[in-house]
């Protein structure tokens, strides 16, 4: 027979492209299935989605959406009108005469001081990608371990994490302070950095996001040999996708507003807001050029969120798991 | 906890008797046994402890001392502080209301309203989703653009406000919005709305878009009919850690409402109408210096936090299961 001549990985690769085959069949004859009921469904307007339903939602976003953006636009209006107009009476909604003059105010102002302006962005760049590409990568490996692991302390150290999340103390930042002083970060990036990575935040969704996964998902990992460390990244981190781009989203954010001004005091070693703040508060608090320096402000958290955002996959990969 | 609740309870031997020198053999064979996991966590743990730890546990025991930052070590006089707090300081009793009316308002509302959002978002189109989501977390981007409110609640004429009612003709006289006692606490709890749409609207948007579409499936099979019931009876109880998530940053956010108060209605305000109690602590630790005070008063709302985050946790925890 030429059959038992066949390797039994040739045995292996042909029974599983007869799987395949067959659970390509069965899915089509899902789908199809599905797609007959989705339909039915239409018709007496349940469970499935009906487009009147979904522009009654569209609509009351939009209203509601209006009202959030509302001082945002006008945040973006007065960074762009000329100092004559901000003072009419009754106040406009849009710019008669846009001019980008706040904006270069701000940079001329910037460029002005000790340091060229450029030394602040690439501070600001530094201290950003630092603090956020360090603290997902610690907070997801120890968040996984907190939500899978069972080991001695690990109860002891969850409960601790929502302490630490809850206790917020006019003193405490006095004591990090003190903290830093000893070991001698005061005035050096370390400053800005380290107490970011050990955001609590971040950690804590890690934590709730990860206790998602399907146990029998890991211990199937673990029985295939593979690390912790591997299960972590290779699995766990590839299915918590959205929780894993919120975290980027927060910390980015964070970083980048963070003031360091009490923790370093050399104009070189600055960031964008601690310069921003002490142009404001060196005479040129002028309405147009706090609205220009919030506006620049915010646009980098905005391309992270978008980027991060249109990541998050819609269908996640555990979703044929079953327990 | 809602992550341990989840987990499976094993019986392990330390839970029977032993005695204590067998039962600390086994803790040290568990954790050598489990050393990998230490060692991943270490990382973080080491950040976590010299920047959050120990300056709490530093922190806590200020608030039974007498501590105005010059003078070291500082004094230990017990109870005092708490005796001034609730006998002594008539505006501290008054910002516990105040707080609590922010609490209300910005506790349970902005927390029902980012569940409710997140989920009307996530019935519409997937482009349209990514744009929703970012209008409505814009806000708390936008960081401190308190300036834009106060341009439009601004006193005079010039005020967005204003000048609209004035326009329609609805007023014929500016209202003082930020200084009239009668409408300034109004005006910052819709602020603190506006700007309250953060971690927790997030965390709920990741939480929807990490459900099994299968579990929908599913439902239909088994009879679920509408869209509340699909919310009920599966969307929510498989949300239960992000919603657990997004009530304490809501605790966290609504208890120690401060800064919007602060810039908007000035400070002190108007009978003191937006004095919480973060604001009291703010008083006493950086306009007047005494910190053991101040920290009294941040320990008192800790406690406060605590409970209701136990609360909480209990109620989401007894809901899931």
């Amino acid at each position: 027979m030429a059959k038992k001549e066949l390797k039994p990985s040739q045995i292996q690769a042909q029974i599983e492209a007869e799987n395949a085959a067959a659970l390509e069949a069965l899915r089509k004859r899902r789908e199809k299935e599905h797609r007959k009921m989705e339909r039915s469904k239409g018709s007496n307007k349940q469970v499935g989605k009906s487009w009147k339903n979904d522009i009654g939602i569209f609509l009351f976003l939009t209203v509601l959406g209006l009202f959030m953006l509302a001082p945002i636009y006008i945040a973006i209006v007065t960074s762009l009108k000329p100092v004559n107009e901000i003072f009419i009476m009754p106040p406009r909604l849009y710019a008669m005469d846009p001019t980008f003059d706040n904006f270069k105010d701000l940079f001329v102002v910037a460029n002005n001081s000790w340091v060229p302006f450029s030394r602040n962005v690439f501070n600001s760049i530094f201290v950003t990608v630092a603090a956020t590409l360090f603290h997902v990568v610690f907070a997801c490996t120890a968040g996984f371990i907190l939500a899978k692991c069972r080991f001695p302390g690990c109860k002891a150290i969850n409960k601790i994490i929502v302490i630490a999340l809850l206790f917020n103390s006019q003193v405490t930042y006095i004591m990090q302070y003190i903290v830093m002083a000893n070991l001698g970060m005061i005035n050096t990036y370390s400053a800005l950095i380290f107490p970011l990575i050990a955001s609590t935040m971040g950690l804590y969704l890690m934590i709730q996001s990860v206790g998602q996964i399907p146990d029998a998902m890991i211990e199937a990992a673990k029985v295939d040999g593979a690390s912790l460390l591997r299960i972590c990244w290779g699995i766990v981190m590839p299915n918590s996708k959205p929780a894993l781009m919120t975290i980027i989203i927060f910390q980015f954010q964070a970083a980048w507003n963070s003031n360091g001004g009490s923790l370093v005091y050399d104009e070189a070693l600055k960031t964008i807001p601690t310069v921003v703040q002490q142009i404001a508060a060196a005479g040129m608090a002028r309405q147009g050029a706090i609205a220009a320096s919030a506006v620049v402000l915010m646009i980098p958290p905005l391309a992270i969120f978008i980027a991060a955002q249109s990541n998050v996959m819609e269908t996640m990969a555990h979703a044929g798991m079953k327990d | 906890m809602a992550a341990e609740t989840q987990k499976k309870e094993i019986l392990l031997p330390s839970e029977r008797k032993m005695s204590f020198k067998e039962r600390w053999g086994y803790t040290w064979h568990e954790m050598k046994r489990n050393s990998m996991c230490y060692l991943m966590m270490l990382p973080f743990m080491i950040f976590f402890l010299f920047f959050t730890v120990i300056p709490v546990v530093m922190a806590l025991p200020i608030g039974f001392t007498d501590f105005d930052m010059a003078h070291f070590p500082p004094k230990f006089i017990g109870l005092q502080n708490f005796y001034t707090m609730f006998l002594e300081d008539d505006v501290f009793i008054g910002s516990i209301r105040t707080t609590l009316i922010f609490a209300i308002f910005t506790g349970p509302l902005s927390y029902a309203l980012s569940f409710f959002l997140a989920w009307l978002i996530n019935e519409l189109h997937p482009v349209l989703k990514t744009i929703f989501t970012l209008i409505f977390y814009a806000p708390s981007m936008a960081g401190n653009i308190y300036f834009v409110w106060q341009l439009i609640f601004s006193g005079d004429a010039y005020g967005y406000l204003n000048a609209v009612l004035n326009e329609l003709g609805i007023t014929t006289a500016a209202i003082q919005w930020l200084t009239d006692a009668n409408y300034l606490l109004g005006c910052v709890i819709v602020v603190q709305l506006w700007v309250s749409m953060g971690a927790g609207f997030l965390a709920m948007r990741a939480g929807f878009q990490g459900i099994d579409k299968a579990m929908y499936e599913a439902g239909a099979i088994e009879g679920i009919s509408n869209r509340w019931q699909e919310l009920i009876y599966i969307t929510i109880p498989s949300m239960g850690p992000q919603l657990m998530f997004a009530a304490v940053m809501q605790i966290v956010s609504s208890f120690t409402v401060d800064l919007v108060g602060r810039s908007l209605a000035g400070f002190p305000s108007t009978d003191y109408k937006a004095h919480t109690i973060m604001t009291h602590a703010f008083d006493y630790g950086w306009i007047r210096y005494e910190m053991g005070y101040a920290s009294a008063i941040c320990f008192v709302l800790f406690l406060a936090m605590l409970l209701c985050n136990q609360l909480i946790s209990k109620i989401l925890g007894k809901y899931m299961n």
